[in-house]
């Protein structure tokens, strides 16, 4: 059997009711989640584990790898797998880096820069790779992943090759009228960070669900379902379909420039091919319906695997299973099973 | 006036001539069929004209400028609007979400404006739902427009079809094959729907199969056979046209003749 994504319908905040409600508004449950969600991430956390460095880790990880994970979902809307966000966040990741040591550009322009450079980059090998469609696109994805390590690998002075760019400055402190609004990163505490990251991935939260409850989410709504469709309905398809990548590689290039400034270093091995597999992964388990899928999906796995550090060396073998297995018996992702107990995941589908 | 004018339109795929030299002008606010056995090259025309296919060579005008090699989606900004056979429709959306979506051509707010909700993208959302429900009720499919187009029954979603095509403002309605499949009371009450389309002023050009429908609506046939146009005319003229009635009978034998 195969896992047609045109039958998954991202339906974003419209509640999971009967025939798909044009209330684009949250209803009440989806409030109050997102508010318990907000709140664990940014007081319950930083109360309950702030003194264990190791855990903040773990968890600003997670809540970037969510937010580059959010751009995937975004190609997901338009109904391409898309196999290169690795590809972006090492441009991102690379970006940020180049502008901060080269330049001295502060790490506040350094992340929204990386993010434009990221997207106009996907713009322009969007414009051409976006015709293709289905498996076409996975793969030509998938081998732009490699490619863009290779040409880090071998980027002479400007990427440093295998050696890669390291000391990478940490956020500096932002200063407004001279009043500091946020402090310097410097230190080993990896609080400041994992603020940041639940920032950004908040930002990213809020930013994807107006995108997709807008007509233009609809409009990618509708490209997935039949792009003939919507061309002869006037739709051009060509450049929504580049914006929605370009919406993707923006996250990409953002969360690829934060992880160098949190690890302070880059090498061409930063991203590869299993990154990009997995932040599609993270989508899938989560549920490609749900703007939080790729949240849940992300956390889930990656907090899972720090717990059971036993079985690290078998990661790959089991992030395999457990794609096979969501695909045969999850298709629509974990969130799919919540809904299903309120009697309402049916989604009036046949 | 001729709103439609195709000229010398001829599409070869490799060694297969689909269409060939194939000319006719349609009026405005007429109602024109092209009929013609299966494989006559009905669907590669309808695709010509609308711009889905690039010709080898001829051109489409409409409104006396060239349309031919624009993309298929500024065709259908300038007016020409086409259907599809069968059930091609957002079938992951609800009836009135089809019809809302394919308002896109109406949107007078930006891409930044729709994305911050400007009052230009609501005054829009709030006019195209309007707009929606008219021709939805129109079309008769006021009692299902919550429901999702995946569990439509196959004559509503015909009219689904339309409807989303109607959405889009057309001047010339390219309709591909609305009748086939329906029975005679559904045929009925398509060939009505058709002609409603046509008072409001929009131009029609169809394709189909149906000869009884066909004759009755239309003001004027274009016949194809292999590619080529074999005959033009009235519903009266193109039933008497010898090269018709071989087309689709055969030819007509001398001997059993007599």
């Amino acid at each position: 059997m195969g896992l047609d994504i045109n039958r998954l319908t991202p339906r974003a905040g419209n509640g999971g009711t009967g025939a798909a409600t044009e209330n684009d508004r949250l209803n009440r449950g989806q409030k109050l989640r997102f508010a318990a969600f907000v709140l664990i991430l940014l007081v319950a956390v930083p109360i309950l584990l702030g003194r264990s460095p190791y855990f903040i880790t773990v968890l600003t990880n997670a809540a970037i790898l969510s937010f580059i994970s959010l751009g995937v979902w975004v190609t997901f809307s338009i109904g391409r797998m898309n196999l290169a966000q690795g590809a972006f966040a090492l441009v991102g990741g690379y970006a940020g880096a180049i502008l901060s040591t080269r330049y001295g550009v502060p790490f506040w322009f350094c992340l929204p820069l990386a993010g434009l450079i990221s997207a106009v980059l996907g713009a322009l090998i969007g414009w051409p790779v976006l015709r293709l469609k289905g498996v076409y696109f996975a793969m030509t994805t998938l081998s732009l992943t490699e490619a863009i390590r290779l040409l880090a690998l071998n980027g002479g002075d400007l990427t440093k090759g295998a050696t890669g760019i390291v000391n990478i400055p940490r956020p500096g402190a932002i200063d407004i009228f001279g009043l500091t609004i946020v402090h310097d990163f410097n230190g080993a505490d990896p609080l400041p960070f994992y603020f940041l990251a639940c920032a950004l991935l908040l930002l990213g939260l809020v930013g994807v669900w107006r995108l997709s409850t807008s007509r233009l989410g609809w409009v990618f709504r509708s490209l997935r379902q039949n792009e003939d469709l919507a061309t002869s309905i006037g739709i051009n398809v060509a450049k929504y379909r580049v914006i929605a990548f370009a919406v993707c590689c923006f996250m990409g290039g953002i969360g690829g420039a934060f992880f160098a400034a949190f690890h302070q270093n880059i090498y061409p091995a930063t991203y590869t091919i299993s990154d990009s597999v997995n932040f599609m992964l993270y989508c899938f388990l989560g549920g490609l319906s749900y703007i939080f899928g790729p949240v849940v999906g992300a956390f889930l796995l990656v907090v899972a695997f720090e717990l059971l550090q036993a079985v690290q060396d078998y990661q790959a073998l089991i992030y395999g299973i457990l794609m096979i297995a969501c695909m045969l018996w999850l298709p629509n992702g974990i969130l799919s099973l919540g809904l299903r107990h309120d009697g309402k995941g049916k989604d009036g589908r046949g | 006036m001729a709103i439609l004018d195709v000229q010398g339109l001829t599409k070869r795929f490799g060694g297969l001539t689909a269409v060939n030299n194939v000319s006719f002008s349609v009026e405005k606010g007429a109602i024109l069929s092209v009929i013609g056995p299966n494989g006559a090259g009905k669907s590669t025309l309808f695709k010509l004209i609308s711009s889905f296919v690039v010709p080898t060579s001829g051109r489409v005008n409409y409104n006396e400028l060239t349309i031919t090699g624009l993309p298929p989606h500024e065709v259908a900004r300038r007016g020409v609007v086409r259907t599809f056979q069968e059930t091609t429709i957002f079938k992951e959306m609800t009836a009135l979400q089809n019809v809302i979506v394919a308002h896109q051509l109406r949107c007078r707010a930006s891409s930044f404006g729709i994305y911050f909700s400007s009052a230009a993208a609501r005054a829009d959302e709030e006019r195209f739902r309007e707009s929606a429900i008219e021709i939805l009720d129109y079309l008769g499919l006021s009692t299902v427009k919550q429901m999702l187009a995946r569990n439509l029954p196959h004559g509503h979603l015909r009219a689904l079809g339309i409807a989303v095509a109607m959405a889009a403002e057309p001047k010339v309605l390219l309709l591909d094959e609305p009748f086939s499949g329906m029975n005679v009371e559904e045929t009925e009450a398509a060939v009505r729907l058709v002609r409603g389309i046509r008072d409001r002023g929009v131009t029609i050009v169809l394709v189909e199969h149906d000869m009884s429908a066909v004759m009755r609506i239309s003001d004027k046939i274009v016949v194809l056979n292999f590619g080529t146009k074999i005959a033009e005319g009235t519903p009266v003229e193109v039933q008497q046209n010898e090269a018709v009635i071989g087309a689709y009978l055969g030819q007509a034998d001398e001997e059993i003749g007599h």
